[in-house]
């Protein structure tokens, strides 16, 4: 590294972190939100909320309701007397399921007859409802289970024997804190780089800047310098965060996965600074990086699976960088996974990467008038 | 306060706004755009999911195999040995395996009791689990289909009758896209006046207004009004697409819906300001800004993750986010019907924030003009 660009990232350095305050909003708020949104962030649900409504007084049905009491996943509410109870407590939201059980039950079961449970589902969040639907097949299964071996029930002819790899209790927190990481990752990058040019335009000493011997390149190098080495290492201390804080296995190789940490940081740099060159003012630059950033975390896989997307939306998701990111952390931590399975992912920020620092130079060089 | 001074700032400010027409594109542009791509694009109902089969030939087998073939939520890949499937799962080319035997049909026809192996990748947990329940749902069609071939029925002891009230589809979208307007209100609340009481200060307008009679509320107050305006535009707009473009069903009352709106609007409106009255410098305006709307309103509101399962000091916490109040109203409004219950509740908490947003700007900024 030449003399001259030492001296630009220096002072980039100086800029960024003289300040205390800003100081303390590169460090803070990533550690909290890390803290905050790992635990906030799942898709296990438990202490399900339901009502029991019971015309039958049998023990067969009692039986049944117990499995529901004693399981970790549902909390019992309350107990309802009659059925035009049940649509207040689901629409107050009060409870999430009504389990109710018809005065039959206990009669059809020991006759040998099939029985029925009806469940009322509160479906206003359709995933929640979906889940919850799950679990209360599950205890009813394993009731019925128990209950055909020891009444003499015919047992079906073929059962399925279920396993899950990678994340065998399926633990939602598993794949979202390593997409935190990739989350936080980018919004350092962003904001680092993001405001850096403009914030010279705004105070005038832009003009100074080119003035000097500093060739274009030179300048866009000193400035990217300082966002990789903050970004590096915010992107550890999260890592870092989530093997021995959150205890999110990482069973892959440490250097696939800083290989990732290395091209995404060069594609989110690119982009920040591709913001930074458009823009004139900070206002600019910051919206920018909003624009940039909203839709790459909503689109990038971070909650909602790529694949469920229509088509034309995952073509756009190519230029995503974060999209890659998440496969390549995803697959280093719970897959064990390499550096040559995920050649395609690094393949896809490496021209992404590529791409947005020539552009960012190209715009930097025809906007300095 | 005075009616004339007021009128004359707020003609000043939509001035400002129409010669500086980004604010009208950040307030009707960006809903269209953001609510465009995020209502197509997150939904969480999985469709033709990939799946190896891996399965010798017996007739039980190409029964069970046919349900595969024939069922909406999956596109099967035929793999000849484990060992290729696995590596396919490894290689996030399939999303599952189904396992059966050489002995399967053996098995089925003798003792009754064959396995079936089925391996889910579990890295997406809640996709592997709503997997394993579609899977699990075509064993039982294929089970009650080989029994009615033997002339009985299927007969296990309790059958559960599912009733979803209000989304018996469970399409996502009906939830997702009324939580998608309130991330988006807050984005475009905050984007809207983050800057614009911190512009004046740069600019040195702010003193030249302060030489003038109008009081520090009418100054507040001309930058709310015409802002509130043009958020409440972006809020109609947003509700017009959710109903025609996604066919989310809207149950409750459109006046119900815009009451709340406009209460919400004045919390978003009102943080922007604070935001933009507090910060000195706009690096660290942009941070708080990012850092105290959009991903708390993505993650800590209800949103997609559910606030009953997160732990107690994090459910505390929520209550502190503002679109957590305005995705319950919203997802009621648009789901159930004006359920007052739950709408009251959360209105009187979005008013209590309104009153401490506006009322800590009014009062810091007051400070500003000793």
């Amino acid at each position: 590294m030449g003399p001259r660009i030492r001296a630009l990232v220096i002072k980039e350095f100086l800029a960024l972190l003289r300040d205390k305050v800003a100081r303390m909003t590169l460090i803070v708020p990533p550690l909290l939100q890390l803290i905050i949104f790992g635990y906030a962030a799942t898709f296990n649900i438990r202490d399900i909320p339901y009502a029991v409504y019971n015309q039958d007084g049998g023990a067969a049905s009692h039986e049944l309701l117990a499995r529901f009491q004693g399981s970790p996943v549902f909390l019992q509410r309350a107990v309802l007397t009659a059925e035009r109870q049940i649509a207040p407590v689901i629409d107050d939201k009060r409870v999430l399921l009504v389990i109710h059980i018809g005065p039959q039950f206990s009669r059809d079961l020991l006759a040998h007859r099939p029985a029925r449970v009806q469940v009322i589902i509160d479906g206003r969040n359709s995933n929640t409802a979906a889940l919850a639907g799950n679990y209360v097949n599950q205890v009813v299964q394993a009731f019925d289970t128990e209950w055909a071996a020891a009444h003499g029930w015919q047992v079906p002819p073929a059962q399925l024997v279920v396993r899950s790899w990678f994340n065998p209790d399926l633990l939602s927190r598993w794949f979202i804190v390593p997409g935190i990481v990739g989350l936080l990752t980018l919004v350092v990058t962003l904001l680092t780089t993001g405001l850096s040019v403009a914030r010279e335009r705004e105070s005038g000493t832009f003009d100074q800047l080119l003035v000097t011997p500093l060739a274009s390149v030179e300048i866009l190098i000193g400035k990217s310098i300082p966002g990789f080495v903050i970004g590096l290492i915010e992107a550890t201390a999260i890592l870092a965060a989530a093997v021995f804080w959150f205890d999110v296995p990482f069973t892959g190789s440490l250097w696939a996965l800083y290989l990732g940490v290395f091209v995404f940081l060069l594609s989110g740099i690119g982009i920040g600074l591709m913001i930074s060159s458009i823009s004139v003012t900070q206002q600019q630059g910051t919206l920018g990086v909003f624009l940039f950033m909203v839709p790459a975390v909503i689109l990038s896989g971070f909650a909602t699976p790529i694949a469920n997307m229509p088509l034309a939306v995952q073509y756009l998701t190519y230029l995503d960088p974060l999209r890659y990111f998440l496969v390549i952390l995803r697959g280093t931590f719970l897959q064990g996974d390499g550096a040559s399975v995920l050649g395609s992912q690094y393949a896809g920020l490496a021209a992404l990467a590529l791409a947005s620092m020539t552009l960012a130079a190209w715009l930097f060089r025809h906007r300095m008038a | 306060m005075n009616g004339m001074r007021l009128r004359g700032l707020i003609r000043k400010e939509f001035l400002q706004i129409v010669r500086d027409p980004s604010a009208i594109a950040i307030a009707v542009a960006l809903p269209i755009f953001l609510l465009l791509l995020f209502g197509y694009g997150v939904s969480l109902n999985a469709r033709r999911v990939p799946l190896a089969l891996v399965a010798p030939y017996s007739p039980q087998a190409q029964e069970l195999l046919g349900g595969f073939d024939r069922s909406p939520y999956f596109v099967p890949h035929r793999y000849a040995t484990m060992a290729a499937a696995k590596s396919a799962l490894g290689r996030r080319r399939v999303d599952g395996i189904v396992w059966l035997r050489s002995d399967f049909g053996r098995r089925m026809l003798a003792q009754g009791n064959a396995g079936i192996g089925v391996f889910v990748n579990g890295v997406d947990a809640n996709n592997a689990g709503l997997l394993e329940a579609y899977i699990r749902g075509v064993w039982l069609g294929w089970l009650s289909r080989q029994a009615q071939d033997q002339g009985s029925t299927l007969s296990v002891p309790v059958t559960v009758e599912q009733r979803i009230w209000f989304n018996a589809a469970l399409r996502s979208r009906n939830y997702l896209v009324p939580g998608l307007i309130a991330i988006i209100m807050t984005l475009i609340g905050a984007l809207l006046t983050a800057q614009v009481v911190s512009r004046e200060w740069e600019r040195g307008t702010m003193e030249a207004l302060m030489a003038t009679p109008v009081s520090m509320g009418d100054i507040l107050l001309s930058k709310l009004i015409p802002y509130f305006v043009l958020g409440m535009a972006g809020m109609a707009l947003s509700v017009v697409m959710a109903v025609w473009l996604f066919a989310v069903p809207l149950r409750g009352s459109l006046l119900v819906l815009f009451s709340a709106s406009g209460l919400f609007m004045l919390v978003a409106l009102g943080m922007g300001l604070l935001i933009s009255t507090v910060a000195k410098n706009q690096f660290i305006s942009a941070t708080i800004a990012i850092v105290a709307t959009f991903l708390p309103a993505f993650i800590l509101s209800g949103f997609i993750f559910d606030l009953n399962s997160m732990p107690v000091p994090i459910r505390l916490l929520t209550h502190i986010v503002a679109a957590r109040y305005f995705v319950a109203i919203l997802q009621t409004v648009f789901g159930a019907g004006d359920v007052w219950p739950v709408v009251l509740a959360n209105a009187a908490a979005l008013c209590a924030m309104a009153a401490f947003f506006l009322g800590l700007t009014w009062r810091l900024s007051r400070k500003r003009l000793d």
